[in-house]
Parts: C-alpha cells; sequence; structure tokens
C-alpha cells in the first residue's frame, strides 16, 4: 500500500515537472506580444504608381498570393501565356521579379519581414531573380541550407 | 488479449495517420480569371549552315549561355551546355569516311536540342516535367524536375545537362531578366521561348545575325524562311532513322 | 548450444558493423543533400552510376522469391515449403534497397511525390514505381500472415494463396519493366535490345537463389534452422539453369554486335572487354565477371562438386559477385558509352559516393537480418528438433 502510494506521488510529480517544461513557452511569453511584421511599402516603383493598387486587392493578396504565383507559374511554364488581367483591365506580365518585384523591390523589408514572422522559407528565389535593391546583389549563391529538403 | 488489442490500435493509429494526410492531397482550383491567351506559332524549327560559321566563332553560344544564366563549370565533365560545338564526325557518325580531309571531318557543327516531334525524352519523364508545347518546342518546366536524368539517358543527342551542383556561384554575370536554376534539375535550349513571347528571335539567332548560320521560323508555314530552305536546299538531321523528327535542319555544302 | 551462443555473439556484431556502416552512408547523404550530386563521380556523358546500378541489380534480387514460390505453389514441390518466407523476406528487403537507391539518386528527392501528383503513364519509371510498390506490398503482406500463422501452429488464411500466386508474374513483372527502363531508349544503342529482359530475368533468377544458398548455410551454421541438404541442391541446379541462360543471351549479344560490325552496336562491347580509344576501366572487371560466371557454370553442372556444399557456396558467391558487375556498373556505365556525340567519357566513383551505397546496402541488411530473426526465433519454437532431424536424414544422399 504504502509503495503504491509513493508510486502515485512520483508519477504526480513527474508529470507536473513534464508540463512545467512542456507549457514553458506559453507561460514564459505571458503578457508579452512578439511584434507583427512590419512591412515597408514604400519603393520608389510604388511611389511612382498613380494608384498604391497591387494585381489584386490588398486581403486576396494576402491570404493568396502563393496559389496566384502558382496560377502563373502554370501559365507561364505550362500554357506558354504570359498576360494576365484584372477585372478592372490592367495587364500585366505575369513574372515574379518581372512584375512582382518590379514594385517590390524591397525584399528584406518586405517579403522577409512576413516569411520570417511566419517561419516559412519560400524556395522562389533559389532560382528567381531579386532585383538590384540598395545593396543587394541580383543573384546571391544558395547557401543549401533549405533546397535539398 | 493483449495481441489482438495492441493490433487494433495498430489499424486504427494507421487508419488516422493515412486519413489526415488525405487534406494533402492536391485540390486544384485554377481560377483562371484574366488570363490572355497568347498567339501560338504553327511549327518552330532552326536551320544551321555550318558552312558560314567563321572559325573560333562562339557569339551564338557566349550570348545563349549569357542570357540564360547558364553556369561555367569547366574541366569537370559537369559543364552545362545549351548549345555547344561537336566535331563533323561526331555530330553525323554516319556521314563520316576515312576520306574526308581532318578539315571537313572536324569542322566544328552547332549541336542543340532538336525540339523533336516525337521526343525519347518527353516519353520517359515521369513528371511531365519536360513537355511538347503545341508549337513544337520540347519545354521545361524546372519547378517540377526531379533530376531523375532519364531524360538525359534517352535524349540521342546529347542535348541535355544535369546540374549535378548549385550553378549560382559559376556564374560570371547574371542576367537578371531570365532566372537561374537549382542544382538538382535538368536543362537545355527551349528555342528562346521567352524571347519568342515579345516578338524576339532566339539569342543564337540574333547573335549570328547578317552571318546567316541560323535561321528560325514557323516551319508549318510555305513562305517562312526556313521553309523555303528546307524545300531548296539539301539538309540533314541527326540521326533520324530513330524516328525523332526532329527540327534542327543542317544545310549540307 | 555453444553453436547458439557463437552464433548470437556473431549476429550481434553483425548487426552492429551494419549499423555503423548505415550511420556512415547516412552522413554521406546528408553531404549530398547539401551540395548536390556533385559530390559523386557521375556527369554530363555518364549521368548514371553506382546508384542506379544496385538499383538494377537489387531488383533482379527481388524477382527471384519467385524462384521458391514458383515450385512449391505451382508444383507441389514440398522441399520448398520451408523456405518459401526467406524468398518473401528477401523480396522485401530488396525492394525496399532498390526504391532507397532511385531516392538518392534523384537531383531532387524533395520533389519525389511528383511522380505520383503528376502520373506520367508513357514513363516507364511510373510504371516501375508502381510495380516495385505493389510487389512490396504483396510480399510485405504475403510473408507477414504466413510467418504469423506459423507462429500459431494453424494454416495461413485462405485470401494469401491467391496473392500468392498473383506475385508469381508480379515478380515477372518487376524485372520486366525495369528492363524497360534500358531497352526503349532509342539513342542507347547498348541498351536498345529485345533480349534486355530476359536477360534480366535469367541473371535475377541465377544471383538471388545464389544469395539465398548462402544465407541458408549461415542460418544453418548460426541459428537453429537449417533448410536441409536437398532445396540447396535444388536451388543450385536452378542457379546453374538460369546462369547458363544468361550467359548464353550475352553471348547472343556479343555475336550479333560484331558479327553485324555494326559500330553503335560493337563499340559499347568494346569497351567493355578491350577498351576505346585507350580508355578501359571495366575491362578488368567485366573478365572478372565472365571467368566467374564461367567458372560457377562449370561447378554448379559437375554433380559431385555441387553436392560438396563448400564448393556449391563458392560457386553461389561467384554468381553473385559476377552478376553485381555485370548487370550492375557493367550495364549502367556502358550504355553510356560512347556518348551520342562520341564522348568517351570516365566515371569513377567518389568516396562519398561509395559511403551512399554501402549505406543503403547496410540498412537493406539491416532489414534483412531483422525479418530472418523474426523467421528463425519463429522456426525454433514451432519446428521441433525431431522434425529437423527427420528433414536431414530424408536429405543425405
Amino acid at each position: 500500500m504504502k509503495g503504491r502510494r509513493g508510486g502515485l506521488i512520483a508519477i504526480g510529480i513527474g508529470l507536473a515537472v513534464f508540463l512545467a517544461l512542456a507549457s514553458y513557452p506559453f507561460w514564459q511569453a505571458a503578457g508579452k506580444a512578439m511584434p507583427g511584421p512590419d512591412l515597408d511599402l514604400e519603393t520608389p516603383a510604388i511611389r511612382a504608381l498613380p494608384a498604391r493598387e497591387c494585381i489584386a486587392p490588398t486581403d486576396e493578396m494576402k491570404t493568396r498570393h502563393m496559389q496566384i504565383l502558382d496560377e502563373w507559374r502554370t501559365e507561364v511554364v505550362r500554357n506558354g501565356r504570359r498576360t494576365f488581367e484584372t477585372p478592372d483591365g490592367r495587364r500585366f506580365e505575369m513574372s515574379l521579379t518581372g512584375t512582382c518585384m518590379k514594385c517590390h523591390s524591397n525584399k528584406e523589408r518586405f517579403c522577409d519581414r512576413c516569411h520570417d514572422y511566419a517561419a516559412v522559407k519560400p524556395k522562389c528565389w533559389d532560382c528567381h531573380n531579386v532585383p538590384e535593391a540598395a545593396g543587394e546583389t541580383a543573384a546571391a549563391p544558395v547557401t543549401g541550407k533549405g533546397t535539398g529538403k | 488479449m493483449i495481441d489482438r488489442e495492441r493490433r487494433r490500435l495498430l489499424k486504427i493509429a494507421g487508419t488516422l495517420v493515412l486519413g489526415s494526410m488525405l487534406p494533402v492531397l492536391p485540390c486544384s482550383a485554377s481560377s483562371g480569371k484574366g488570363i490572355v491567351p497568347a498567339a501560338g506559332a504553327g511549327r518552330l524549327a532552326m536551320v544551321v549552315d555550318p558552312g558560314k560559321c567563321p572559325p573560333g566563332c562562339r557569339d551564338c553560344i557566349d550570348a545563349c549561355h549569357t542570357i540564360h544564366n547558364v553556369p561555367d563549370i569547366a574541366g569537370s565533365g559537369k559543364q552545362i551546355r545549351w548549345i555547344r560545338q561537336v566535331p563533323f564526325r561526331n555530330a553525323f557518325p554516319e556521314q563520316g569516311h576515312p576520306y574526308l580531309d581532318d578539315g571537313r571531318r572536324d569542322v566544328p557543327v552547332l549541336a542543340l536540342c532538336n525540339h523533336c516531334e516525337n521526343p525519347p525524352c518527353v516519353r520517359v519523364c515521369p513528371t511531365k516535367a519536360t513537355f511538347r508545347r503545341s508549337d513544337g518546342i520540347v519545354a521545361m518546366d524546372y519547378h517540377r524536375c526531379i533530376g531523375c536524368r532519364f531524360c538525359i539517358a534517352a535524349c540521342p543527342y546529347g542535348s541535355r545537362s544535369m546540374n549535378f551542383r548549385d550553378p549560382r556561384p559559376f556564374l560570371r554575370s547574371v542576367n537578371p531578366d531570365y532566372p537561374t536554376r537549382t542544382r538538382g534539375v535538368v536543362e537545355k535550349c527551349n528555342f528562346c521561348e521567352e524571347r519568342l513571347a515579345k516578338g524576339m528571335p532566339p539569342a543564337c539567332v540574333e547573335a549570328c545575325g547578317k552571318r546567316g548560320g541560323l535561321l528560325f521560323g514557323d516551319i508549318a508555314d510555305p513562305s517562312s524562311e526556313v521553309r523555303r530552305l528546307v524545300r531548296d536546299r539539301r539538309t540533314v538531321r541527326r540521326r533520324p532513322e530513330l524516328g525523332t523528327e526532329p527540327h534542327v535542319f543542317y544545310i549540307v555544302s | 548450444m555453444d553453436r547458439m551462443a557463437a552464433g548470437r555473439r556473431i549476429g550481434w556484431l553483425w548487426t552492429g558493423i551494419l549499423v555503423i556502416i548505415f550511420a556512415a552512408g547516412g552522413f554521406a547523404y546528408l553531404r549530398q543533400l547539401q551540395e548536390g550530386l556533385g559530390i559523386t563521380g557521375m556527369n554530363q556523358d555518364i549521368s548514371w552510376g553506382l546508384y542506379i546500378a544496385q538499383f538494377t541489380f537489387l531488383v533482379g534480387i527481388a524477382a527471384s522469391a519467385v524462384m521458391l514460390i514458383l515450385p512449391y505453389y505451382l508444383h507441389d514441390y514440398k522441399l520448398f515449403g520451408r523456405i518459401t518466407l526467406l524468398g518473401e523476406f528477401l523480396a522485401v528487403a530488396a525492394v525496399l534497397m532498390s526504391v532507397t537507391f532511385i531516392i538518392v539518386d534523384l537531383g531532387r528527392p524533395d520533389r519525389a511525390f511528383n511522380v505520383i501528383l503528376h502520373a506520367s503513364p508513357t514513363s516507364i519509371l511510373f510504371w516501375d514505381m508502381v510495380v516495385l510498390t505493389g510487389y512490396l506490398l504483396l510480399n510485405l503482406v504475403i510473408g507477414w500472415s504466413v510467418l504469423e500463422s506459423e507462429r500459431k501452429g494453424v494454416p495461413p488464411p485462405g485470401w494469401v494463396k491467391p496473392l500468392i500466386y498473383l506475385s508469381i508474374p508480379w515478380a515477372v513483372s518487376i524485372h520486366t519493366v525495369t528492363a524497360f527502363i534500358y531497352a526503349g531508349l532509342p539513342g542507347r544503342g547498348f541498351w536498345l535490345t529485345a533480349i534486355m529482359a530476359p536477360r534480366f530475368l535469367a541473371s535475377a533468377f541465377a544471383s538471388g537463389p545464389a544469395l539465398l544458398v548462402l544465407v541458408c548455410l549461415v542460418l544453418r551454421r548460426y541459428t537453429a534452422f537449417d533448410a536441409g541438404r536437398e532445396p540447396l541442391q535444388t536451388l543450385g541446379k536452378i542457379i546453374a539453369y538460369a546462369l547458363a541462360a544468361s550467359i548464353f543471351f550475352v553471348l547472343m549479344e556479343v555475336f550479333t554486335a560484331f558479327y553485324s560490325g555494326i559500330p553503335s552496336l560493337a563499340d559499347h562491347f568494346e569497351y567493355m572487354f578491350h577498351g576505346l580509344e585507350g580508355h578501359g576501366p571495366l575491362v578488368p572487371w567485366m573478365w572478372t565477371s565472365a571467368v566467374l560466371a564461367v567458372a560457377a557454370l562449370a561447378v554448379l553442372l559437375v554433380p559431385s562438386l555441387r553436392r560438396n556444399e563448400a564448393w556449391l557456396a563458392a560457386a553461389c558467391a561467384a554468381v553473385f559477385v559476377s552478376l553485381w558487375i555485370e548487370k550492375g556498373l557493367g550495364l549502367i556505365v556502358t550504355g553510356f558509352v560512347p556518348s551520342p556525340t562520341g564522348e568517351i567519357g570516365t566515371y569513377v566513383p567518389t568516396v562519398p559516393e561509395i559511403a551512399i551505397t554501402l549505406g543503403v546496402w547496410a540498412g537493406g541488411l539491416l532489414v534483412l537480418t531483422l525479418l530472418y530473426r523474426l523467421f528463425t526465433a519463429v522456426k525454433a519454437q514451432m519446428e521441433p528438433r525431431a522434425l529437423r532431424a527427420a528433414a536431414k536424414g530424408a536429405g543425405e544422399p
């Protein structure tokens, strides 16, 4: 009987220690907030636009930009079609480097900010060039960490 | 019994794992909205006139490799080439004979992807990463290629190259308007489809220019230059007996 | 009892060594994932090498299970009844190794799923994936349920029989489809032969059973399981005939190549057995393979030699090595030399490449060891010694 109770106490202590360790990230950060990504939209190209519009509304771009890029990829690479037309009649070439990044030429202060926050490592720039922004080279060598997995 | 319980548990766990993978299966939803179709050509082809190549000239190769960010990995057997010079006796082994003088036998002939009508590489690709377009171009989808190199084995012309390493450190210069590739995918000449889409000729053809060593056009169009050439001049293709129907024609002078 | 203790010790040593080799291969593969296939000896001329060679050879080993299944289940050859499971488990390990070799050969293994997502029925690699997966599942299910039934002392459930019958043509199909990978390529004269699939099958039915004979001898020495003498003798005869067919097929190829005199056929054989333009790295290997094959055939055909199990073991080892060379690098590298533009490429496997190759072999052998441990454990539990003695007595000449 005594051994049994002692065993239960030991299990209880172990469980409590485990729960404390496992929930450490939560109670350690309680009350603090990680600042959200601070996106820099003030590029020369965007400032020069007549209206600050992307190829689709901001909400749609936020949720669907990767799907849109996939659709563009299929259209360009597999169907040979390169022109995209918005519902209000504006035409764009379907190109990450050539269109998206012409306006969003500050990858480190725009694209990377959200991606780093969300711990996402898109492989697009392993191939697609980053346009020359202040101090950046167009195509940095891939360090090889993300590509093979 | 313990045995039966454990087996039931394993079956349930396995089904759960498999079931949880279902949402991962692709649901293709293509919007197709707002996309304007481009005009397509009939059937693209190239005519090469080896007689017009000045000795030592590499303008076409340099233009192609510069514009397409083809790396220079010399001296290792891992060199990537979209277009290259091959001695005549190797490009046309069935045409060589012992009485050719050395000049004729070794004269460099341009070798590139023949954009075959019946391409073996497309047939063997397990992911359709290489595929035939309706205008005849045998295209590469670098996003899909798994690097199995079955296409390299299948190509009878040696036109394809594998990126055994990351190409970026080996780029002498970068053309920002064209992507690079990553290691692990196969690449080859694409008949400059990105330039054709903008109404420009292939880079090699433009670099050769007035010398007339390279000509390009729609061979299905009876009035095109390439069509006239293959009709009026004697041309050969590489290894035609294989049934690949290559669409790069070499003028025999 | 001493033998059992020694067997257990050897077993731990064997497993330990395999784990070390597997780990070394794992580290080398991590490096390959980082840097790419550039760390191997493959190049633009010879773009397939050691990995694909192992894949090709191992599909043959996997198919060889049929040489135990067919006589027992179709022709009631009772002597194979106790060892069909060995063949099925060998098939499982061999298929796992084959598929792993394909994965390590991929430039972008992170995209391997594309083969399923974008299925391409015109591609033989697609069909190879289908038949190999099916064969793996077949043998796993069959092997597992038969072993389980034996452990419980009951006959296997009824639904296993049709699966076993299915595994017979399926075994033939896996190696035929693998042969089709090579035999349908218009630009590679060395591989473009209608007898590629028959050659693959003949060498599979020689090399696989040869490995099984060696395994049975090892199991007899180090575990409680004794397959008996007669089954090994029958396997020896099967190996002899399959090997004879395999050698015959190679000679047929040689005849067509050299009598026709067509360079696109003959050049490859000249490269293998003599060298081309001073390049002949495969020459010593191919002659070794040829000599081993002929010598092994001689031993297997002479009854007094075959009945001597030491000679039988030597012959089986020779068959295995000979065909590993001939259906491995001998087949793959030669297909690429000369290249379509006449270049004589060179291929030398690098140290990381060899390490990865050995690592995959070690992993497969670990799986095999585990399955065979289960096998011998069940057999030892269910087969009383008397039965074993009776079988041995019946097997004496």
